[in-house]
């Protein structure tokens, strides 16, 4: 292909340019270049076509310049609320990744060990015959399908619809119990609703900011970015409460440490302080709050198998009060290493009633063995002061993947969920049953395998059949060094649909090429409820398909075709249409098509032309139907939980043989498991590879210096990488950070894959490792 | 046909100062930041030579700090 010179210097000064906002971007938490993205961008006949990012749960507006069939740039909508026009170095460069020579294009499937190039057509043949053949001989509760939070709407609701309406299995569930699993069971538990009550806007009321074990410069900067805005414009407070010294610490007001798995303590103490000094809100906890404590000692999931359900039992104040009072700041500073001066300073912000506050979490909070208790904890302190449901005063969950909200939670890619309600619930089955036209019975109403025991199942050999999409778990999921082998073995075929070859691919029978965002159409739901609609911009290479389409394909190969009566030019019009239906109604009512292909989405519940931006405040919620200021009507009283739970240790503490901790986590640079960002030239070369950060006093008296190699080792296995000290963060004495999107160095096959109880959500946080100089 | 990239750091308070004089620079392009102190400089310049009599300009620019280079290509000129 020719290319001019005048053409090719504008490239290169292109590539200096994001090389330099990249440099800038790891230097300063949050930076952004908004004029740039408005201006000295590629000109001629370029169109530009709005949809949300491709990447994390913040949901930013971005508008793709397409020229001749190609996306050429990418920038910040300037329209959407969400980003305000600004845009992150991982957002900025999102269409890069298209330009992958190893792009998968077409099906691919093993052969006498080799894969060979196979019509689409035929690949799907295959994958429908498989699922048949394996659900006549073993039972529909052989086969498998696990999707994603960045699955589109359509594609969850497709596979849901597939799973346990046609076929009727609950084998369905997602890679979003690994990030925000806990936090559906805190809203649930808490509120009998899911998703948080505020939004985004939040930001532009709020005086203090409370982030818990929560980077947000590096895994939310749009976010962080804006209330660093609020902090150099009205003074705004932001408090990092964290286990790692982060860029976000740096940026911070006030960084607090606290020792791992001691945040419940602290949330407890806050709770103590509050109600020692006289600032709980008795009117509103009086009027809306009821007490519970739920069963303790629960275990931590470690055994294949392992059931778990709780059992809530009323209480009252008193005895709340009473239950706190093994969490004074005296006590809990023992076991948080936070001192009572800091404990007392956070509690006396929640406590001013002059003050508008915000928690935010993500991973921390949720990828906890107590996750559910934590998120529940963190409802508490923002219940018993009754800061909560009004502009800036709001505990605030942000989600890891773009539609984790939208799709894994709204449509339920769960086991035990539905597109409205649970599979437990016959009321909920039925309206299922009646949208999807499928005879109630055929739905089961009991849950399966959640992500974890999914894999332990595939590894016992119970699971025969899985397909996987929009996600990479081999690289992904707690304690690869088990769930690696086991999806090797013969007795389960493995089908993965993806973009570019990962690890997971890797071990595929039948690898399906999927669309890429901008290849096919979408929805999207991001963090603050909001439903983002996308058009097709770009033709995918070769027969790369949309997983929607795959799908729908599927099913009616296995004889579901009436079911599934959509077309291939509509489809996501036509399903998300359908879709709909679940959600009829002021608590959860969903946005015409019509109105989120208008304008940058639309908050649910959307409600007589409006979003809803604050839930359960009759002021702003038209649901709130019982005469007063507020109401919690996801509970059948009206009425949230203040929950009674205790600070219990971690499954895996650091002893003698392994005396670290080891704490996983991400990086600005790369989306997740990298299998994207890692090719986009920019992004990888300004973050190559993995590393493991020592504090700097550990690192001396171990002799470590940046670079230097280190061996890790757990009761799972070791690697060696790279040193990182004094460099981009720093983890607190004798704990240790590795970023876990480097396919080269899978940190994971070293976790311990323990999870929460309630949530089954997995702890990446927490674990034993013994560290040694190579 | 050098095309470089640097962080330009100003001294404090001296952001705007430092992009109008960077601005006035017929061989540079200037990318401000939108929330931190800090500039993007791109430089496109003919030759090396030309390229070191640039770099003595901006090093005598009284409102920068600090240029910290993050790329450089060389292509051929049109």
């Amino acid at each position: 292909m020719y290319t001019s010179l005048t053409d090719r210097r504008k490239f290169i000064k292109k590539m200096a340019m994001l090389s330099a906002m990249t440099a800038a971007a790891t230097m300063f938490p949050g930076i952004l270049f908004a004029d740039e993205q408005e201006e000295g961008l590629p000109s001629g006949d370029i169109k530009w076509t709005k949809a949300p990012c491709r990447f994390c749960g913040v949901g930013c507006g971005i508008l793709v310049g397409t020229e001749k069939g190609k996306a050429v740039a990418v920038k910040g909508d300037p329209k959407s609320s969400v980003n305000k026009g600004l845009l992150c170095v991982k957002g900025y460069h999102q269409t890069m990744c298209l330009q992958a020579k190893d792009r998968l294009t077409h099906a691919l499937v093993k052969k006498n060990g080799a894969y060979v190039k196979t019509p689409i057509g035929e690949a799907l043949d295959l994958v429908a015959s498989k699922m048949k053949e394996t659900i006549a001989k073993h039972g529909k509760d052989a086969v498998a399908m696990y999707t994603s939070g960045q699955s589109t709407i359509p594609e969850g609701y497709v596979a849901s619809k597939l799973m346990k309406g046609a076929i009727g299995t609950n084998n369905l569930d997602c890679n979003a119990r690994l990030c925000m699993a806990s936090a559906v069971t805190g809203f649930l538990t808490t509120f009998g609703a899911d998703e948080p009550m505020g939004c985004y806007e939040d930001i532009d009321h709020a005086d203090v900011f409370v982030l818990w074990g929560n980077n947000m410069a590096e895994m939310h900067p749009v976010l962080f970015s804006r209330m660093l805005e609020q902090k150099n414009r009205r003074g705004a407070k932001i408090i990092d409460f964290a286990t790692r010294t982060t860029r976000t610490s740096m940026a911070a007001d006030k960084s607090i440490l606290f020792k791992p798995q001691s945040d419940l303590a602290v949330a407890n103490a806050i709770c103590y302080e509050i109600i020692k000094n006289g600032w709980v809100n008795t009117s509103f906890v009086e009027k809306h709050c009821n007490f519970n404590k739920g069963l303790t000692n629960m275990g931590y999931g470690l055994e294949d198998n392992y059931k778990f359900k709780d059992k809530p039992e009323k209480i009252n104040f008193e005895a709340y009060k009473e239950f706190l009072k093994d969490y004074t700041p005296e006590k809990v500073e023992k076991i948080s290493g936070v001192s009572v001066k800091d404990i007392k300073y956070m509690a006396a912000y929640f406590g001013d009633p002059n003050k508008k506050i915000v928690s935010y979490w993500c991973m921390g909070m949720n990828q906890h063995t107590r996750g559910t208790w934590m998120n529940n904890l963190v409802y508490n302190i923002h219940l018993l002061t009754g800061k909560i449901s009004q502009p800036g005063n709001g505990p605030f969950s942000l989600t890891g993947q773009p539609s984790a909200c939208g799709t894994a939670r709204e449509v339920g890619t769960f086991t035990h969920k539905l597109p409205k309600g649970v599979v437990m619930n016959e009321k909920h089955r039925r309206l299922a049953a009646k949208i999807w036209k499928v005879p109630y019975e055929r739905i089961p109403s009991k849950p399966t395998y959640h992500a974890t025991e999914m894999f332990r199942a595939i590894d016992r050999g119970e699971i025969k059949f899985i397909w996987t999409q929009v996600t990479n778990p081999l690289v992904s999921l707690p304690k690869t060094s088990r769930y690696r082998p086991g999806m090797e073995k013969d007795s389960c075929f493995v089908v993965v649909s993806d973009v570019f070859p990962t690890p997971t691919s890797d071990v595929a029978d039948v690898i399906l090429p999927a669309s890429w965002h901008i290849e096919k159409s979408g929805l999207y739901g991001n963090s603050e409820r909001r439903t983002q609609h996308w058009d097709k911009m770009v033709e995918g290479p070769g027969e790369t398909t949309p997983d929607a389409w795959m799908t729908i394909e599927v099913a009616k190969r296995m004889g579901f075709g009436d079911l599934f009566p959509y077309t291939e030019e509509n489809h996501v019009e036509e399903i998300y249409n359908e879709y709909r239906q679940f959600h009829q109604g002021a608590k959860h009512g969903m946005a015409p098509l019509e109105v989120l292909k208008s304008q940058s989405g639309a908050i649910w519940p959307f409600v007589d032309g409006k979003s809803t931006q604050w839930r359960f405040n009759a002021k702003y919620d038209p649901a709130c139907s019982n005469e007063e200021d507020f109401h919690f009507y996801g509970k059948p009283d009206g009425r949230a939980v203040i929950w009674q739970r205790p600070y219990e240790p971690a499954p895996e503490e650091p002893d003698s043989e392994y005396p670290f901790w080891l704490n996983t986590g991400r990086v600005v640079e790369h989306w997740h498991t990298g299998s994207m960002t890692r090719r986009i030239p920019v992004l990888h070369k300004a973050m190559p590879r993995a590393y493991v950060e020592l504090h700097p006093k550990d690192a001396k008296r171990l002799k470590i210096k940046t670079g230097d190699k280190v061996k890790l080792t757990t009761r799972r296995g070791e690697i060696i990488m790279p040193a990182s000290v004094n460099q981009r963060g720093i983890p607190t004495p004798m704990q240790v950070f590795v970023p876990f999107f480097d396919e080269n160095m899978l940190i994971n096959d070293l976790t311990l894959d323990s999870f929460c109880p309630i949530s089954k959500e997995p702890d990446y946080k927490k674990c034993a490792v013994r560290v040694e100089k190579v | 046909m050098p095309i470089k990239s640097y962080l330009a750091h100003p001294h404090k308070g001296k952001k705007n100062e430092l992009m109008e004089a960077l601005s006035v620079l017929e061989q540079c392009e200037v990318i401000p930041s939108h929330n931190e102190e800090l500039l993007i400089l791109i430089t496109e310049t003919d030759t090396t030579t030309e390229e070191e009599i640039l770099k003595e300009k901006l090093d005598a620019l009284e409102s920068l700090k600090l240029l910290a280079l993050v790329s450089g290509f060389n292509t051929q000129k049109n």
